[in-house]
């Protein structure tokens, strides 16, 4: 016998919740204990009064999966809304990486080359290294991290994805 | 303004909000807890001997009052104990409250003594879980976890109290109950999905009511609901385990319950209608067998108050997300508002009948033997007209316990259903008579089971609580062994009770009242004498060890795959089906 494994696909959910103590645990904690994947997660409170929380959870599933998350996430007591933002509309997600590169001669001038053509910006530079930081959509950052690799890759720091519909709506 | 400590608090919420029984067990961190019941004799504390029961009996409690159980018990051990009959609660939404005691705040993950991570340690067992850490969040907290537990799909809740905030104090005022903003379980129905349920009841030609644990839940009302909408349509109506007393079994619409030790016609009818109204059930995997073969011609309706329970195993065409009683109630009136007639399901129930002949929990008896199911029956038999609750264990006898002992009335009949968590039944016996002290209530065990939390024998002599333990002692853990014949070609891997303790006499050490039922000519005037004799029995029903229960639906199998008797057993199993246990 052999385990099958069903075609996923990808979706970015908005989850707004309370700001309180082990919130990030009882939403990591549900995704894990139904076996759930989690490709990334941020999180951090966006009210002024800082009592609300906006988790970004890009996530990975069969559509009925997708839909059982939903409903797994918005039956928890501090969730406010579940918004899964490609099923709603149009909309934006962004990360922001920083990226270790180190050489001399030629690899680091085409480091810096491929950096402003991906409008990256230097954050930080030593005669044999820069820090880019590059923001932009999943991809933007993972193929501009993938050229890096041959040119001196020392380290990358990712945030992870946040994202937002487009339009006036909240 | 004169202020309180934190357990004066707690003690003060309790009975604001009319708790009147806790279960507990006392420990270091809940002391100034305990140290105020002492002072409030209005507050019924029931000391039992293991957490685990504390829990269970709370749940006993909770399934046969409607009203929330309570329980109390110390950090560490006290809580880590108390989880199986968390989760329990939680897998059979039993509304439950539990104060743990935590280690000073300071104290917190220093790996203090008797500390450990109440809070984490629950979170994936608990419908929501709090750790207070200041006395003037309490009674805030306390009111908010009772709304929670008892509201929506209900659950266990935990509210895990640091020993200095029991003893810190502050302002008490009563609160005006705001729960959190964002927790607003949706009670009422969508009118459009009940008018498409309308049509779907009109144009069906086969229908059947397939229902659950929710209709129990939601109260006495929502049962009564069922019985008009099932009057109405005169259609057959069939439950899960949660679900038996929702609907009377004397009825004629009756089928028994469906899933893998249900009755052939309920699990023929299943698989041949054309309209299955699942009303708060949740297609448990005991219940559906084969998804792919699952009621594969019919349209489905789906009425549950959580909307995470739809569309998570079977696809539905109408989800219902409200409260189970009033769900039905609005499906009621749409039919009315339409001059709904009764149909003629006459060519229905001739086939339905038809599969009922089959007499699916009729079993064979050798005559020297007391076959269990026959206990069962003898058993049901002897307590007619009596208010009788029925707790189990888990295993072979709480199956033959559903399948021959039959319920008329909701709240009657208490069962570890999804978690099957042997060691439920004794503590939910205890829990259940201390809400209802003039009912019967018998815990049907097994010799096995009985004695994951047979220490509660102290609790129910200490108390006087005249349970009876009616144990069908066939000395094998009887499920394992039936599964081990039918899928490991009987290869009995340490599914024998050896070594089982003289129950009568372990009885008479507790000072209850022991007997020993060995023949068939014994088994009714034994049942006698364990209903006449007043306070605590624990019956010894020596049954036959090697029975099998049956009808079964063999794990990976479809409804109409059902197994009648044991010569239609193979003895083996491909790895797909031994898989899906």
């Amino acid at each position: 016998m052999h385990i099958r494994q069903e075609e996923s696909e990808r979706h970015v959910l908005s989850v707004t919740v309370d700001n309180e103590a082990g919130i990030l645990a009882r939403i990591a904690g549900m995704f894990s204990a139904r076996g759930y994947n989690i490709e990334s997660l941020t999180v951090a409170d966006v009210s002024a009064d800082h009592a609300v929380s906006r988790i970004t959870v890009v996530t990975n599933g069969p559509p009925r999966v997708i839909d059982q998350i939903i409903a797994q996430l918005d039956r928890l007591v501090p969730v406010h809304k579940v918004v899964d933002l490609g099923e709603v509309g149009p909309y934006v997600e962004r990360e922001l990486a920083l990226v270790k590169v180190a050489g001399t001669g030629e690899a680091r001038i085409e480091a810096l080359r491929l950096a402003d053509v991906f409008r990256a910006k230097v954050v930080d530079t030593t005669l044999e290294s820069f820090v880019f930081e590059i923001t932009g959509p999943t991809s933007k950052v993972d193929t501009f991290v993938g050229l890096m690799r041959d040119l001196g890759l020392v380290e990358v720091g990712r945030t992870g994805v946040v994202g937002m519909l487009r339009g006036a709506a909240g | 303004m004169a202020e309180k400590s934190g357990a004066d608090i707690l003690v003060q919420c309790l009975i604001d909000l009319g708790v009147d029984t806790v279960f507990g067990y006392p420990g270091g961190a809940v002391l100034p807890i305990y140290d105020m019941i002492y002072d409030h004799p209005s507050i019924n504390h029931i000391l039992v001997r293991h957490e685990q029961a504390a829990a269970h009996a709370a749940e006993g409690y909770a399934r046969s009052t409607g009203k929330p159980g309570v329980v109390l018990v110390t950090s560490g051990p006290g809580a880590t104990n108390a989880i199986t009959g968390i989760t329990d609660a939680l897998m059979d939404s039993i509304p439950m409250v539990v104060i743990t005691g935590q280690v000073a705040t300071h104290l917190i993950g220093t790996d203090a003594f008797q500390e450990a991570d109440t809070v984490g340690l629950t979170r994936h067992c608990t419908k929501h879980n709090y750790l207070v850490k200041q006395p003037g969040d309490l009674a805030r907290v306390v009111h908010e976890a009772f709304h929670i537990a008892t509201s929506g799909r209900p659950g266990p809740v935990v509210i895990d109290i640091p020993k200095d905030v029991q003893v810190a104090t502050a302002p008490y005022v009563k609160p005006v109950l705001n729960a959190h903003p964002s927790y607003r379980p949706q009670v009422e129905p969508d009118a459009d999905a009940i008018e498409r349920t309308a049509d779907l009841i009109m144009k069906s030609e086969r229908p059947i009511l397939y229902t659950g644990g929710g209709i129990i839940n939601s109260g006495p009302a929502a049962s009564q609901s069922l019985r008009a909408l099932a009057e109405m349509m005169g259609a057959p109506v069939t439950s899960t385990l949660m679900g038996l007393g929702a609907f009377p079994a004397s009825s004629p619409q009756w089928l028994g319950m469906l899933g893998m030790h249900g009755t052939y016609e309920a699990n023929w009818a299943m698989n041949k209608a054309d309209l299955l109204l699942c009303l708060g059930a949740r297609f448990d995997d005991r219940v559906t067998g084969r998804l792919d073969a699952f009621a594969p011609d019919s349209k489905k309706v789906h009425l549950d108050i959580d909307r995470s329970s739809i569309n998570k195993i079977i696809p539905v065409d109408v989800p219902i997300v409200a409260d189970c009683g009033r769900g039905i109630e609005a499906l009621i009136a749409a039919l009315k508002a339409r001059g709904y007639k009764r149909p003629d399901y006459s060519e229905w129930w001739a086939r339905i009948e038809g599969w009922r002949a089959r007499r699916s929990l009729d079993y064979v008896e050798t005559g020297s033997e007391i076959m269990p199911q026959r206990a069962i029956e003898e058993l049901f038999k002897a307590t007619r007209g009596r208010d009788v609750i029925i707790t189990t264990e888990v295993g072979q006898h709480q199956m033959w316990a559903a399948q021959h002992f039959h319920f008329d009335e909701p709240n009657k009949w208490l069962t570890s259903g999804g978690l099957g968590t042997m060691g439920y039944g004794f503590p939910a016996a205890i829990g259940a008579q201390l809400g209802n002290p003039d009912a019967l209530v018998i815990d049907i065990a097994g010799d096995a089971s009985i004695q994951m939390n047979i220490q509660e024998l102290g609790t129910a002599i200490q108390y006087r609580l005249p349970v009876k333990i009616f144990i069908l002692n066939n000395e094998y853990m009887g499920m394992v062994r039936q599964w081990q014949e039918l899928t490991y070609e009987s290869r009995y891997s340490h599914s024998y009770s050896d070594s089982l303790p003289d129950f009568v006499k372990l009885a008479e050490a507790y000072g209850a009242t022991g007997i020993r039922i060995e023949t068939p000519d014994q088994l009714i005037p034994g049942i006698r004498e364990m209903i006449d004799s007043p306070g605590p029995v624990v019956v010894d029903c020596r049954v036959a060890k090697l029975s099998n229960c049956f009808p079964m639906i063999p794990s990976g199998a479809a409804h109409t795959d059902m197994l009648l008797d044991p010569s239609q057993v193979s003895g083996t199993l491909n790895d797909e089906a031994k898989a899906l246990v």
